[in-house]
């Protein structure tokens, strides 16, 4: 069978979530193989988990040179490896750095590109959900290999166990790849929430929350039910919470199993950041408010008065 | 410095957009064509760098004629001239072809810094930025929230998963920014009024020197096979809270296993 090349992301707390979503996908399309690039010691640390979900084959790309310039290197050394290998397809997950990584690749190869997929059949045909949620497409790259960037929660990962042996690339960069150089990098205190992105459940506010303050609330359901937080674009301009939680057109786009709005009216650009999620309910106080053209459950009430019961009621089944 | 500030035309992201059923391209008959919001944060920074460092600041934007609108109304903002590639040939570029033909236009320019918006309200393929610094072999500085100039020295500031970022590069180099990066300014009546007479020139594929074949549909690196809209979403249960909605929605998702 052909081997898939799947790019590896990973965190503090080690591969992320929406790798082990490629790696189910790729194992429809061939054998998947995967590609750590970071610095020295990285497989090491995933190759266990990369073979629980069915990695063939973990390439290692370690390097500390690798990590200090944004994506240029990262291209260079994936170009290198699809030359050598011609693998069947090339997957990565769709987010800043996935897409950029791909868009260097097509570039270097000549190849087309499909980014925020949300599905892939075997024989390469894309689904991309586009226009605010309103339109679904079916695409393929007609030139070169598949390369596909796909969003997280796309698929539940499924366990497939194998003992993949790990094989060291050489890395060989040139000036060109060092262009960008990271001078710092500042970590910002994150606490235990899931990411947005990757979480199942989202617990988001907009306007109607009010205050940077009030946001306390959100952040109390939200933990109670293991959530991310989540803001709409008026709470962010608001300065009530940091825009990398904005979900929408400008900010991230979530699917997550359940989403929840409080105090957002559902303006078209809000859904185009959560849309697909697969279950939606919403506290607002107007009842004509547009969310409720797509919560499978919604309350109009003030969410001060319903979250809060809402709360208790939680912690009173939790026992 | 000469600053490029790239501008695309976009259908508006607050109203119904379609793609078309006979080519699979976006409708643009029935769309309020505007400026891609996120390009006019990259068209504010290259004033306000300009404003502090001297030069120029061009506009270039690679669409079909109806694009003008646009250009003008970028104009007004108060950038000094603009390019509009413009070809029958570039109808259904993807973005490898586009981004070939937005790298030969920067070419010719000679610029010192390119800027753009992190992503378009329309494609969203957020790849242009990397695609040109590529095939010019410069440096790609992308997403940032904060950017500023010393010599010819750039540094950006970008949020990440973990916290933010700061990268440097010199120029010439490719800069992409989001919303977070300042406010732009809303044209004035003097500048509206100075944008008709700003130069604007037009270019076409054989004045680059790319190519008919490398793009649109003939050059084309992917292809939409299909496209519909997707049924729009069921409401289901809506209740009016007296009194007990918070539990009402707990018992909602206690029944959904959410809880
Ligand atoms: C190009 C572009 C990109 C954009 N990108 C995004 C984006 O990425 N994300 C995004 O979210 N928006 C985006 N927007 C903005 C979008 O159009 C809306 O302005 C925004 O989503 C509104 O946020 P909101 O729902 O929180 O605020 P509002 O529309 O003001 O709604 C607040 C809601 O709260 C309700 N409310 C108030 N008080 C209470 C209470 N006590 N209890 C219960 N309900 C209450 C109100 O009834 C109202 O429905 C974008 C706009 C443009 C033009
Ligand atoms: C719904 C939809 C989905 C698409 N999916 C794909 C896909 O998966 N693969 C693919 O190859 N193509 C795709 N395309 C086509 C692609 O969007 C166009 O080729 C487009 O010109 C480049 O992509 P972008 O604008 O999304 O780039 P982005 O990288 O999102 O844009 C970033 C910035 O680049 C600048 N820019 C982009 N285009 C221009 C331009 N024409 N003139 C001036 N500046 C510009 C702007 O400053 C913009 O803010 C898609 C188009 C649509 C409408």
């Amino acid at each position: 069978m052909a081997e898939v090349l799947v790019v590896v992301e990973a965190s503090q707390a080690g591969v992320k979530k929406v790798t082990l979503e490629l790696l189910t996908i790729a194992r429809e399309l061939g054998e998947p193989s995967a590609v750590v690039l970071g610095g020295p010691g990285a497989a090491a640390a995933m190759s266990d988990k990369l073979g629980e979900y069915g990695a063939q084959k973990i390439y290692a790309a370690e390097s500390e040179e690798i990590d200090g310039h944004l994506v240029a290197p990262k291209a260079t050394v994936l170009a290198n490896l699809v030359t050598s290998v011609s693998p069947a397809a090339v997957l990565l997950a769709s987010s800043q750095e996935g897409k950029e990584i791909a868009a260097r690749l097509a570039v270097k190869l000549d190849n087309g590109i499909l980014t925020d997929a949300v599905g892939l059949d075997a024989d390469g045909t894309a689904t991309q959900v586009v226009f605010a949620g309103q339109t679904i497409v079916k695409s393929k790259v007609t030139k070169g290999i598949p390369l596909v960037t796909i969003r997280p929660n796309s698929v539940t990962p499924t366990p497939a166990a194998a003992s993949p042996a790990v094989e060291n690339l050489t890395v060989e960069l040139t000036d060109k790849d060092k262009l960008a150089q990271v001078v710092n990098r500042v970590a910002e205190q994150k606490g235990s929430r899931p990411e947005l992105t990757e979480a199942s459940i989202v617990v988001s506010g907009g306007r109607g929350v009010g205050s940077g303050d009030n946001f306390k609330l959100v952040e109390e359901l939200a933990d109670l039910m293991g959530a991310a937080v989540g803001a709409s674009r008026a709470a962010v301009d608001s300065g009530f919470y940091p825009h990398q939680f904005q979900v929408g057109q400008t900010g991230k786009t979530v699917s997550p199993q359940l989403y929840v709005a409080l105090g957002i009216s559902g303006a078209i650009q809000h859904r185009a950041g959560m849309q697909t999620s697969k279950t939606i309910v919403a506290v607002n106080k107007d009842e004509e408010a547009p969310i409720f053209e797509l919560t499978d459950f919604g309350v109009v009430g003030d969410l001060f008065k319903v979250v809060p019961q809402a709360v208790e009621e939680i912690r009173k089944r939790k026992g | 410095m000469k600053i490029v500030v790239l501008v695309k035309q976009v259908p508006d992201s607050g109203a119904e957009r379609n793609l078309r059923s006979d080519d699979n391209t976006v409708d643009r008959g029935s769309a309020n064509n505007v400026i891609n919001e996120m390009d006019e944060y990259a068209i504010e920074e290259a004033l306000s760098i300009q404003e502090k460092h001297g030069g120029e600041v061009v506009v270039l934007t690679m669409g079909p004629s109806g694009a003008t609108e646009s250009i003008r109304k970028a104009l007004s903002m108060g950038p000094d001239s603009a390019v509009h590639v413009a070809d029958d040939a570039l109808h259904g570029s993807c973005a490898v072809a586009t981004s070939k033909v937005l790298a030969a236009a920067i070419g010719q320019l000679d610029a010192d810094l390119i800027i753009c918006g992190a992503e378009s309200t329309d494609g969203r393929v957020q790849v242009m930025p990397h695609m040109i610094a590529e095939r010019l072999g410069i440096a790609a500085l992308t997403g940032a929230r904060k950017l500023t100039v010393d010599g010819s020295t750039l540094t950006i500031e970008r949020q990440t998963e973990e916290g933010y970022e700061v990268v440097t590069a010199s120029t010439p180099a490719v800069v992409s920014v989001w919303d977070t990066i300042n406010e732009p300014r809303y044209p004035s009546f003097k500048g509206i009024m100075a944008a008709k007479k700003k130069p604007l020139e037009t270019k076409s594929l054989a004045d680059l020197g790319v190519d008919a074949s490398e793009v649109g549909f003939d050059g084309a690196t992917s292809t939409v096979v299909e496209h519909s809209k997707r049924p729009p979403r069921q409401a289901g249960n809506k209740v009016a809270d007296s009194g007990d909605g918070g539990v009402q929605l707990v018992q909602y998702l206690s029944s959904e296993k959410f809880v």
